[in-house]
């Protein structure tokens, strides 16, 4: 029955959607880390062209949630879906396939230290399209000016900024004009007007490409604004689902404790004991 | 109990890691064999070929050099005593070329060439590279592994060679100039003594130790705790377990070569 939809799903890209299926699917995904259980059980499904953003405390395991939407790491148990096609077990050509749909803007940028931002730009169009040096150039030139940073092909990582490396990381993830967009804290460690720069940019992109957004973040400015809808994870759930309005208007304390960075009742009460 | 519990854990801990090392080194010769035929591969081997042997020489010949000028200095008297002093040729030469030359040559390359790409790759293991590189498609070991396995492969039998050749010439010069030994007699006899053999199983161990290097430092760079103490842990365990590695192939390879030789040629004394 799965093969079936498997067939299907390849044959007919555009059949995934047609009756409203989710473009991504996570189904009861459980995962630990030796005795650290990261994520218990998270069930959503994303549709697409929207926005979807992941909030939660450092270490519930946000970076965790996306890495299994790649396949760079597989649940303990639970299925994760793109188009119907589960990714856990992949053959190894089908996942690298399947990744050219995706674009990552790691939390650390992960650039490539030693090749230059050209070089950087250009590996995954090196890597799967075959392309005429000068047509590479072009395209490395148009996603460099999206990112509002010209003429900076032949610096290297190193001598750039913070913020501009993201935003260089950010125009390579969109190289191969990916129709799901991952971004792992794209805001974090930049000043509020650039920061404000990418929230204008995951804005653009969903407009211009159509593209389908998971973002990850602690910044609610930044939520607010990009957001279709908002997940909030905790204790390896998702434990609010809903627009950012929702999100606003919500009597779970939890939820209200992070969204105006409070600290917790628990918090303050071990504080006090301490003290 | 705990002690038991303890072993217990030790030991499926150690029987994992064991098993993702072996399984990371056949992805390698996996990729290892298409990849000899494509110019991508050999475009990415040329700079850790300049890296490996730029970084190495200089350090390989001076250790090549005192080697050989140890190796004259204490057989010397020894040999003298015995009236054997014109045969220290034999004695030199042979245990540098097939034992110290290649040994040595590898734990210098350990040190010096592992550390090094343990720390690269390390850090592009906790700056997330290498899952970049995994979620663009292209897949780390190829693109990464393969190209250093090859240059370590390829340029330890080389460096080896210089090893070996500064370690004879310094020898020549202990035996030649300070002790006084005639140098064609010393020459006669170490020609006569070493064959082609005792060379190639100088090179079969260069070989081995240098994949063993290149193999553990991107086994260990791939597999290092996050954080900069992580990498900086990784870099002292490649080396260590790398020395450990080329001891225990040279004893094994000692073994079997000596064995092999003695079926095809039969036993030969170096004395008479
Ligand atoms: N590959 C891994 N091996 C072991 N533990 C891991 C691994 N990846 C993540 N973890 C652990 O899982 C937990 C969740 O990590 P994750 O990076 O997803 O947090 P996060 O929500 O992204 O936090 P932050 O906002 O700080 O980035 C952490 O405790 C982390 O130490
Ligand atoms: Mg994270």
């Amino acid at each position: 029955m799965a093969e079936v939809a498997d067939k299907q799903a390849t044959a007919n890209p555009e059949a995934a959607d047609v009756d409203g299926r989710p473009i991504i699917e996570l189904v009861d995904v459980y995962k630990r880390f030796g005795d650290l259980h990261v994520l218990r059980g998270i069930n959503v499904r994303l549709n697409k062209g929207e926005t979807t953003v992941i909030i939660g405390e450092s270490g519930a395991g946000k970076s965790v949630v996306l890495k299994h939407i790649v396949g760079l790491l597989d649940p303990e148990k639970g299925e994760v879906r793109y188009r119907g096609q589960v990714i856990g077990g992949m053959k190894r050509r089908a996942l690298t396939e399947l990744r050219t749909h995706f674009g990552y803007l790691f939390q650390m940028s992960a650039l490539f230290d030693s090749l230059t931002v050209e070089e950087n730009l250009a590996f995954p169009l090196v890597e799967h399209r075959k392309l005429a040096e000068a047509r590479i150039k072009e395209i490395v030139a148009q996603k460099l000016s999206m990112v509002g940073l010209d003429g900076i092909q032949s610096k290297k990582p190193a001598d750039l900024s913070g913020g501009q490396r993201k935003r260089v990381a950010l125009a390579r993830a969109i190289a191969l004009d990916p129709e799901v967009i991952l971004y792992d804290e794209p805001t974090t460690g930049l000043d509020p007007p650039r920061a404000d720069v990418i929230n204008e940019l995951i804005i653009k992109l969903k407009q211009e490409t159509g593209a389908t957004s998971i973002v990850v973040t602690h910044d609610m400015a930044s939520a607010n604004k990009v957001a279709d809808r908002i997940l909030m994870l905790l204790e390896g759930r998702f434990i609010f689902d809903g627009t950012p309005a929702e999100l606003t208007g919500t009597d779970d304390e939890r939820v209200r404790d992070f969204v105006q960075g409070r600290a917790s009742r628990e918090d303050m009460m071990s504080l006090q004991r301490k003290g | 109990m705990s002690f038991l519990a303890t072993v217990g854990y030790k030991s499926i801990h150690a029987t994992e890691s064991f098993g993702r090392f072996w399984t990371f080194a056949w992805t390698t010769l996996r990729f290892l064999g298409p990849g000899l035929f494509r110019y991508k591969t050999w475009r990415l081997v040329m700079p850790n070929f300049y890296e490996v042997g730029n970084r190495t020489l200089p350090v390989v010949l001076i250790t090549g050099m005192f080697v050989g000028l140890v190796l004259a200095i204490q057989s010397y008297d020894q040999l003298a005593a015995a009236g054997f002093e014109q045969r220290m040729g034999i004695l030199v030469n042979m245990t540098l070329v097939q034992e110290l030359g290649p040994v040595l040559a590898g734990v210098m390359l350990a040190g010096r060439v592992g550390g090094a790409l343990t720390a690269e790759l390390g850090t592009m293991n906790v700056t997330e590279q290498l899952d970049a590189l995994r979620a663009m498609g292209s897949d780390p070991i190829r693109h990464l592994v393969v190209p250093r396995f090859l240059a370590c492969l390829l340029l330890t039998p080389l460096l080896t060679v210089f090893a070996d050749l500064a370690g004879c010439l310094s020898g020549f010069f202990v035996a030649v100039e300070l002790k006084n030994v005639p140098s064609e007699p010393y020459w006669y006899f170490t020609k006569d003594a070493l064959e082609r053999w005792d060379l190639m199983v100088g090179f079969i161990k260069s070989v081995a130790f240098g994949g063993a290097i290149g193999m553990i430092a991107c086994y260990k760079g791939f597999h290092c705790r996050h954080g900069a103490s992580g990498v900086g842990r990784a870099c002292t365990e490649s080396f260590v377990a790398s020395f450990i590695a080329i001891l225990a192939i040279d004893f094994f390879l000692a073994t079997f070569l000596q064995g092999v030789y003695k079926a095809l040629y039969g036993f030969k004394s170096l004395v008479m």
